[in-house]
């Protein structure tokens, strides 16, 4: 069973592996830095479908699929889903999964999603409450714009802060006593709201959600960053790096160079325009299970701390003039 | 309290927020400016030619101001649907979005994302999402002109 450490963090005690992980993205996303990380690369935004919808869908289907795949799983092997996106009701991975038969949990951290599914998962493995679990999450550039800002035809110009949402799945697939890196602990975050209004700056909104669930690690571990090979938050893009670097050493712990970001990782903001970095659930998502991942199988790196990141505003919040509520999970990692 | 390691009281947010805002790069407003003027006048000329156009091709002027419009609407909507004017809105700005041309944008790119739910409750109800204050408070303001010029004049 898994054991409490401190106020907010959870330990596991059985040895739950990732098994494997798969992670589709879109066009741009192939095109950035980490290309060849990547399982598939899928060129067409509305990927064969007629909707964008149904293509995010689409992501889900095939990232689970693969993952299941390279775990040499079926889905009758999975006792979990515990998956979600951004859109409204989670629809992105309920259409996408409703085919699988697998019991399902779905849940919404908005871009700290996968690290809500990877403390979920394991905490349902660890219970005992089930041996196999998959974790994942998708997001697509085309539905989130237009379920959170404007046409993506309308000719207008984004800020320097903003981010370019990440089109892909990543999943993972969990699994007591299996091989592979481990989960080894994760500290849930607080909801906390840093007064932020501008939809535009979400790694703004969000570094102090980030520096809260950090910091509240290292208390409740006694850790501190040097324990880390690396430690990546979410989709906090280049301006919410440099605020969570700036109030982390005011809680006393400086960041090395390593301390990075996968919005920051997955574009390279030179050629590809991307101003801020990349956000969505499938940012911290897909350069986890494709380049993060591959990086421990391969012994480079071999403890983590990964760290989504979610704005929690809604369409409708922003309009009525709330401020951008953020919560973050930190998932401990490590090839033991 | 919320965050326990962020000062989430009144003045810590308000410190927080001018970190947000140093650490934030501006847009460029010089050359966002420039660019604005030049090809939003740009516009404005071609407007003018094609009037002129018009004219010379002897319509009345009610017909010329009416086609002059169309033209540029028209070729709006054409380059939204060909996904060339979101292009051109990036480099040019407030110089695209405010001429008539941004207009017809604004419901051109609204009307494609509205397709996928069908022609009413799609295409037909999120046609005027952008355009749809632009055109409530156009009116409004035109009405509240004319009662005053009506009784000022």
């Amino acid at each position: 069973m898994a054991v409490k450490k401190g106020k907010q963090t959870v330990v596991f005690q059985k040895k739950i592996a990732i098994e494997a992980t798969a992670a589709f993205v879109g066009k741009k996303e192939g095109e950035g830095p980490l290309k060849d990380y990547f399982d598939t690369v899928v060129e067409d935004a509305m990927y064969g479908e007629k909707t964008w919808e149904k293509a995010e869908s689409k992501f889900v289907k095939n990232t689970f699929e693969e993952a299941l795949k390279k775990a040499g799983l079926k889905n009758s092997d999975i006792d979990y889903l515990v998956c979600g996106d951004l859109l409204n009701q989670c629809s992105g991975t309920v259409f996408g999964t409703r085919e699988m038969g697998v019991p399902y949990f779905g849940i919404y951290g908005a871009c700290s999603t996968f690290g809500e599914a990877l403390t979920l998962g394991s905490i349902l493995i660890d219970s005992g409450g089930g041996k196999t679990v998959l974790a994942g999450t998708s997001s697509h550039f085309c539905t989130a714009e237009k379920q959170f800002r404007f046409p993506l035809e309308l000719g207008t110009q984004r800020p320097p802060s903003a981010t370019w949402t990440v089109t892909g799945s990543g999943a993972a697939v969990l699994k007591e006593n299996g091989s592979g890196p481990v989960i080894e602990s994760a500290t849930i975050g607080k909801v906390v709201d840093m007064g932020i209004k501008d939809a535009a700056n979400m790694g703004g909104a969000m570094a102090g959600a980030a520096v809260d669930v950090i910091t509240a690690h290292f208390r409740d571990t006694g850790r501190n960053a040097d324990y880390y090979d690396v430690i990546a938050t979410g989709d906090l893009g280049y301006i919410g790096r440099d605020l969570a670097v700036k109030y982390l050493a005011e809680n006393g712990y400086e960041m090395p160079s390593s301390f990075t970001d996968c919005g920051i990782e997955i574009f390279d903001r030179k050629t590809q325009d991307t101003h801020s970095g990349g956000s969505g659930c499938a940012c911290s998502a897909v350069v986890f299970c494709g380049y993060f991942y591959t990086l421990l199988k391969e012994s480079k790196i071999k403890r983590m701390l990964l760290v989504p990141t979610g704005a929690m505003m809604s369409a409708i919040s922003g309009k009525q003039g709330e401020s951008i509520p953020s919560v973050s999970y930190a998932v401990s990692i490590e090839r033991q | 309290m919320w965050g326990e390691f962020m000062d989430t009281t009144e003045k810590g947010k308000k410190a927080y927020g001018r970190a947000v805002d140093s650490l934030t790069p501006n847009s460029k407003l010089f050359s966002n400016c420039l660019k604005a003027f030049v090809t939003g006048g740009l516009i404005c000329i071609i407007g003018e030619l094609l009037k002129n156009g018009f004219t010379s091709m002897d319509f009345d002027e009610d017909s010329v101001s009416l086609l002059t419009n169309m033209v540029l609407i028209g070729t709006s909507a054409l380059l939204t649907g060909f996904g060339l004017y979101s292009k051109l809105g990036k480099f040019c700005g407030a110089g695209t979005i405010v001429p008539i041309t941004g207009f017809a944008n604004s419901m051109a790119s609204s009307s494609i994302e509205g397709k996928s739910e069908g022609w009413i409750m799609g295409l037909g109800a999120t046609m005027f999402n952008v355009a749809g204050p632009v055109i409530v408070y156009g009116l409004a303001s035109s009405i509240l002109v004319g009662v005053v010029y009506y009784f000022v004049k």
